[in-house]
């Protein structure tokens, strides 16, 4: 099992990311630096922490999505590497187009950090199989931008296709309806605003993160 | 030259910041003030003369960085 966290200048979950992946693979990922050219040979999964990359300039995640290690890590996930990108995260994978849809300003314009009920929308994912038919999870939420905009043919698309995996039970930032996690088409490229990286210690915001990453990761042991 | 770009979002897409502000216009007193929107103006210095080598290139900085299909639109002015 090889695992990978990308760092980018002003990623500020890359540790918390690294914590959750060694916590239920028992090996620590290797920490990419954005200026690499290329990830490791051989990536089982790829994560893209949170954080503000190079300070949101520009729009969250555009900066960020354009460097180089990004170029490699949209071919492997064309490839068929999964990848989950969380908050900053999400952010960088819809800039890079490997996502549907933008993350705007929050319609409240206020930065929101509270623990965020949430609905898994499809038990079916890569990312969530493991959550069995449980429906209803918390996790931590933290962020400005986080408001989901789509155009409403995609919107239909995606929600046809499954794609929408996780909903807001109480929409914190205005996303187009309720939408808080969506995967790509082929389903291996998975991107949320919640944090499930920080939901893994009973002492520290709760445990309902490790099923996600069971999922995803459980399959490759 | 020189090349201004105008970056807007999208009719459709909302925008809470121009909310924000046309709603602190009128709080001010400012009457007759309807819908607001907030864009960016991004300036960017060319090492060319030829404006529509300038024209190309600029468009092509616009749809893969500078803005976002997905909510925003864009134009490009030119000066010398």
């Amino acid at each position: 099992m090889k695992t990978a966290v990308i760092v980018f200048p002003g990623s500020n979950c890359d540790r918390d990311a690294a914590m959750a992946l060694e916590a239920v693979t028992g090996k620590a990922p290797l920490m990419v630096w954005h200026g690499d050219s290329q990830l490791p040979d051989g990536l089982d999964f790829i994560m893209v922490p949170g954080g503000f990359s190079y300070g949101d300039y520009l729009r969250s995640g555009a900066v960020a999505s354009r460097s180089p290690v990004m170029q490699d890590l949209v071919k492997k996930a064309e490839a068929g590497v999964p990848v989950l990108g969380v908050c900053n995260g999400f952010q960088i994978l819809t800039e890079a187009g490997l996502l549907p849809g933008a993350l705007m300003r929050n319609a409240g314009l206020r930065f929101v950090c509270e623990p965020a009920p949430l609905t898994i929308e499809n038990h079916n994912s890569a990312f969530t199989h493991a959550y069995g038919d449980r429906k209803d999870v918390v996790f931590p939420i933290a962020h400005h931008d986080g408001n989901f905009f789509a155009d409403q043919a995609t919107l239909d698309r995606i929600e046809g296709e499954g794609q929408v995996i996780l909903r807001y039970r109480k929409n914190p930032n205005g996303s187009m309806r309720d939408i808080a996690g969506v995967s790509n088409e082929k389903g291996n490229v998975l991107g949320m605003m919640p944090h499930p990286e920080r939901a893994i210690d009973a002492h520290h915001g709760g445990t309902d993160g490790l099923a996600l990453f069971e999922s995803i990761l459980g399959g490759l042991k | 030259m020189k090349a201004r770009i105008h970056v807007f979002l999208k009719d459709g897409v909302l925008d809470p910041q121009g909310e924000a502000i046309s709603g602190s216009l009128k709080h001010l007193g400012f009457e007759g003030v309807g819908s607001v929107r907030q864009g960016k103006l991004i300036e960017v210095e060319l090492h060319t003369a030829d404006a529509e080598a300038a024209h190309d290139q600029v468009k092509a900085m616009c749809d893969k960085l500078l803005a976002n299909p997905v909510i925003e639109n864009y134009s490009i002015e030119l000066s010398a």
